[in-house]
C-alpha cells in the first residue's frame, strides 16, 4: 500500500461528515481486494454481484463503458479479442434496461490498422448506441495518424476531445495519450487544458459531470507510467462542482477511488487482463487459466439518478 | 611518369582509406538491445561513430524507440525491430513513445 501515491488531503475545506469514511473506503480501495465492492452509502457501487445488481431496477439515465478492445490483439492472454469484444457487445444487447448511449475509453485497435477498427466497428455497432470515443496509444500507431481521427475525431478537437451533455449531466472526453515525455506519463497538454477551462467556465456547479480518458487521469501506479502527468491540473479545474466522475480505461482491471467531490473508476477490458500494480515484472497482458479470463473481461455500466448525488457504476465481467 | 604512378598509387590509397571509414572498418559493431517487460536492456551503450543498435521488442505488446530529432522507430510488435545506425557522436536519450516510463541511453563518441 506504501508504494502507492495516496497523499490526497488538500481539500481541507470540506466538511462533509462522510469525507472521514472516504478516506477509509480509499485505503480499502489501495488493497486492491474486492472489499471495496462490498461498501455502498455515499459511494458509487461497482458490485461484484452482477446478478442482483442487474436485476435491480435503476431509475435515472444509465450509460455504458466499454475499454481496451485491442482488436487485432491475438497473444496467449487472449488469442481472439475480437471474439470476446462480440461476447462483451452481446452481453450489453440483452441488458433489461437500454443505456442511453456508450463511452470507449480507448484502445479500440491493437496496432491501429485499418481492419482493426473495421472489424471493432462491425462488432460495437451492433449493439445499436450512440458511441462516444476517446484514443487510446493503440489507436495512434498508423504511419499518418489518421485512421482514428478519420473514423471518430468528427466534431472533436486536437486529437480528439470534445464534450457533450446528455440528461443534464455534461461529458468530457479528454485525450492523454499524445505527446508523451520521455520518463513521464500520460498527457493533456496546455492547449487541452485551456479549452477545458474554458468548457468548464460558467457552468452551474451543480451539473454533474463525468470526464473520460483513456489513461488514468489520477497517480495509480508511476513505475508503470498508470498515471497522467498533468491531470492534477484538469482536477483543478473541476473543484468546485458538486459530483464529478472520472471514468478510464488503460490498465484492464477495475480501480476505484473517492476523493472529496470527485469518483475515480477505471474500467475492465474486452480483450486481456493486466497484473495489479507491482505483482508482475510489467503491466503486460496477463495469461491465466481459459476458464477465469472472462472473470477478467467486461463492461462497466454507470447510472444517475437526479437529486441524488451518488451514482452507481456497475462492473459486469463477461461470466462470473 | 614516375609522378603520375605515385600519384595513382596516392589515389587508390586514399579510397581504400575513405571506404574502410565510410563502411566503418573493422570498428563498426552490432549491438542488440532487447525489449523484455517493458525494459530496454541493455539499459545504456557506449559506442563509437559508425556503430549500429538493432531493437528487438520480446513483449506481447508493441513498442516503439523514439529520440527526439533523432531516431523514431514504428510500432514494433512481438520480435519486431528496428536498427539505427550512429553516424554522429553525442549522448542519445530514448524512450519508447508508448510507454513513455521506458527509458534507455546510447553515448556515441
Amino acid at each position: 500500500m506504501s508504494t502507492f501515491d495516496h497523499d490526497h488531503h488538500d481539500d481541507s475545506s470540506n466538511t462533509d461528515p462522510r469525507v472521514s469514511r472516504r478516506r477509509v473506503l480509499e485505503c480499502m480501495t489501495w488493497a486492491g481486494t474486492g472489499v471495496l465492492w462490498t461498501v455502498s452509502g455515499g459511494v458509487p457501487r461497482s458490485l461484484g454481484l452482477v446478478g442482483s445488481a442487474m436485476a435491480a431496477e435503476p431509475a435515472g439515465m444509465t450509460f455504458l463503458q466499454i475499454s481496451d478492445s485491442h482488436v487485432g490483439f491475438d497473444k496467449p492472454a487472449n488469442p481472439n479479442a475480437l471474439g470476446t469484444l462480440e461476447e462483451a457487445i452481446a452481453k450489453i444487447k440483452t441488458m433489461p434496461i437500454k443505456p442511453a448511449f456508450m463511452i470507449h475509453t480507448g484502445d479500440i485497435s491493437h496496432l491501429s490498422k485499418a481492419s482493426e477498427f473495421d472489424d471493432a466497428e462491425r462488432i460495437i455497432s451492433q449493439a445499436k448506441l450512440d458511441v462516444h470515443y476517446v484514443p487510446g496509444e493503440h489507436d495512434f500507431l498508423d504511419e499518418e495518424i489518421k485512421f482514428y481521427k478519420d473514423r471518430y475525431g468528427k466534431g472533436t478537437k486536437g486529437a480528439g476531445y470534445h464534450s457533450f451533455d446528455a440528461s443534464g449531466v455534461h461529458f468530457i472526453g479528454l485525450v492523454n495519450v499524445v505527446d508523451l515525455k520521455a520518463g513521464g506519463l500520460g498527457n493533456l497538454g496546455a492547449e487541452q487544458l485551456a479549452w477545458l477551462e474554458q468548457d468548464l467556465k460558467g457552468r452551474s456547479k451543480s451539473t454533474p459531470i463525468v470526464v473520460f480518458a483513456h489513461i488514468p487521469l489520477w497517480t495509480v501506479y508511476p513505475e508503470w507510467g498508470w498515471g497522467t502527468e498533468d491531470g492534477a491540473r484538469a482536477l483543478d479545474y473541476l473543484k468546485g462542482f458538486g459530483s464529478v466522475t472520472v471514468l478510464n480505461g488503460h490498465i484492464h482491471q477495475v480501480m476505484q477511488k473517492v476523493e472529496g467531490n470527485v469518483t475515480f473508476h477505471t474500467a475492465r477490458s474486452t480483450a486481456f487482463p493486466q497484473p495489479a500494480p507491482g505483482t508482475a515484472p510489467s503491466p503486460g497482458p496477463m495469461k491465466v487459466a481459459d476458464d477465469k479470463l472472462r472473470g477478467l473481461l467486461g463492461v462497466a455500466s454507470i447510472n444517475f439518478k437526479r437529486n441524488d448525488q451518488p451514482l452507481a457504476i456497475i462492473d459486469t465481467p463477461l461470466q462470473g | 611518369m614516375i609522378s603520375a604512378t605515385f600519384r595513382k598509387h596516392g589515389v587508390r590509397i586514399a579510397i581504400a582509406a575513405a571506404l574502410s571509414l565510410y563502411l566503418g572498418g573493422a570498428h563498426a559493431a552490432e549491438t542488440k538491445v532487447t525489449i523484455d517487460n517493458f525494459t530496454f536492456t541493455p539499459a545504456q551503450l557506449n559506442l563509437k561513430v559508425g556503430d549500429t543498435v538493432t531493437w528487438t521488442n520480446h513483449d506481447d505488446i508493441p513498442h516503439t524507440v523514439v529520440s527526439a530529432g533523432k531516431f523514431r522507430s514504428k510500432a514494433m510488435d512481438t520480435d519486431g525491430t528496428f536498427s539505427f545506425t550512429f553516424t554522429a557522436a553525442g549522448d542519445y536519450q530514448y524512450f519508447c513513445s508508448l510507454h513513455p516510463h521506458m527509458t534507455g541511453m546510447i553515448k556515441v563518441e
